[in-house]
């Protein structure tokens, strides 16, 4: 028994100690690179500060407490922006465009220029581009396996205006919440997805 | 000329063939207006492996071999305000041993108090040996249209003396560990406009960009497909590249800032990756697509 419980606080220890470390070479890491960083063109040096979000996702390995991940997640829900005409679907040849475009928020990009989705870099969407990464699902046939009902419109523009709304920490940017694509633009991805003309759904 | 001169010369001129021949077979399977998805992806993958046996073909006399030649120049020539060659340079081996130096780096090195890689020993040598400001060095460090930067070549010199040999970034020094351990930290870090982190490209088995394949660096078997690739000459340009440029430029795609270069927070990185691919056989610099 004693034994037992002997084990049992060395675990204890043990856990808390290698949480401790962890975190202290945490600290080191993001001090470190706020040293040798420094901006550049329209890259600041606040890109690297956490936001609450970033923070948690960090320091759960991606995998939150799911309390404080709901209520994060709330956060992100309630400040997604929707369009105010009540309108989601946009021009879908547009949105490929706007898919196949990998420009945005580099420290080689203007400020000010329209910025790509870099939809292709991860994801499969139209039939007729073949160079498409693996990092995201496959959105192939996406409205005509899902539909497209006013809800799934509004999910989608939502999904893309901030994937962290549905998923905390989704390997997805936050395109609308970063400010990365406009709300016309992201209007024009919806459609793409989920218009039936969209090559995407033939 | 020198003989290795003399057969990156021929390299070249064998490179700007292949590489036309390449350029005809890359667009062929695209004239046929492919309607089956399937039968265009093969195609692509099937370029992939065009490069693959390209690239065994070439890598006996890569262009790489012309940046060796000139960064053994380099390293042997007096040079700087100093007016001293770099054959004194400790590169963890002792002064002037440069064989197996490469794949026992980044390591911890006393007289400078701090973990360094290759890149950043080299140029830490070419300040306290030759004379030059380390800002000076720091000011244009990648390959350009402009030229290839001294310590490109010399690290190009210095990674293909270790041709080989096992990789075997060392652990036994507490600073070595703290890097390894401040390194994983680095790479799992997120943040920035797009909440990327190393990670979200390179953390999980078979995931690509595009067609590009993203090896996964937590791993051995990811960790040694990109220590194996650098120093590389790189296609896409025809730019002398090191790991320096390598790191750099995945930075910018992570939408972060810029590192410094030479800086601490890369040789920690470094040090992650070199100790995840210990144990394998280092080729040497090569070709990159």
């Amino acid at each position: 028994m004693k034994i037992f419980q002997t084990s049992i606080f060395g675990a204890a220890a043990l856990a808390i100690a290698f949480t401790a470390q962890a975190g202290d070479d945490r600290a080191k890491a993001s001090a470190m690179m706020k040293r040798d960083f420094h901006a550049k063109g329209i890259a600041g040096m606040d890109r690297l500060n956490e936001d609450g979000l970033q923070a948690l996702c960090n320091r759960s390995h991606n995998n939150p407490p799911k309390a404080n991940a709901e209520r994060l997640q709330q956060d992100q829900l309630e400040a997604i922006k929707y369009p105010a005409d009540g309108k989601f679907l946009g021009d879908w040849k547009s949105g490929e465009k706007i898919a196949q475009g990998g420009r945005g928020m580099t420290w080689s990009d203007k400020a000010g220029q329209a910025n790509g989705g870099s939809c292709y870099n991860c994801h499969e969407i139209g039939p007729n581009e073949t160079s498409f990464g693996t990092i995201g699902n496959s959105l192939r046939r996406f409205g005509k396996t899902r539909g497209n009902s006013p809800q799934m419109q509004k999910y989608v523009f939502g999904k893309i205006y901030n994937a962290k709304a549905f998923n905390l920490c989704s390997n997805m940017p936050r395109f609308g919440h970063s400010g990365t694509l406009t709300e016309k633009q992201i209007k024009d991805l919806v459609a793409l997805l989920l218009d039936p003309d969209s090559p995407v759904n033939k | 000329m020198s003989s290795i001169k003399l057969r990156a010369v021929l390299a070249l001129s064998g490179l700007a063939l292949a590489c036309a021949a390449h350029a005809q077979q890359a667009a062929a399977p695209k004239k046929p207006a492919a309607p089956a998805k399937k039968a265009a992806t093969e195609s692509k993958s099937a370029i992939s492996a065009e490069f693959e046996k390209f690239r065994e073909v070439m890598e006996d006399a890569s262009p790489a071999e012309l940046f060796e030649a000139k960064g053994e120049e380099l390293w042997k020539t007096r040079r700087g305000p100093k007016n001293a060659s770099l054959e004194q340079c400790d590169l963890g081996l002792g002064p002037g041993v440069i064989k197996g130096a490469y794949v026992r780096l980044p390591r911890y090195f006393a007289d400078a108090d701090q973990v360094m890689d290759a890149e950043r020993r080299i140029v830490h040598c070419m300040v306290t040996l030759q004379g030059f400001k380390a800002a000076d060095l720091g000011k244009k460090p990648f390959s350009s249209g402009s030229g290839t930067p001294d310590p490109v070549s010399l690290v190009t010199y210095v990674a293909a003396q270790s041709r080989g040999m096992k990789i075997a970034v060392p652990q036994k020094h507490p600073r070595e560990r703290e890097a390894f351990n401040v390194g994983k930290e680095i790479f799992d870090y997120r943040a920035g406009a797009w909440d990327f982190s190393c990670a979200s490209c390179h953390g999980e088995e078979g995931k690509r960009i595009r067609t590009q394949d993203l090896p996964n660096l937590s791993t051995k078997k990811g960790a040694i497909a990109a220590f194996q690739s650098w120093p590389g000459y790189r296609m896409t340009g025809g730019f002398m590249h090191t790991l320096q440029w390598r790191m750099n430029d995945c930075f910018r795609q992570q939408r972060f800032p810029e590192p410094g270069y030479a800086s601490e927070t890369i040789a920690d990185l470094l040090t992650y990756m070199g100790v995840n691919a210990n144990g394998h056989v280092y080729k040497g610099p090569g070709i990159k697509r």
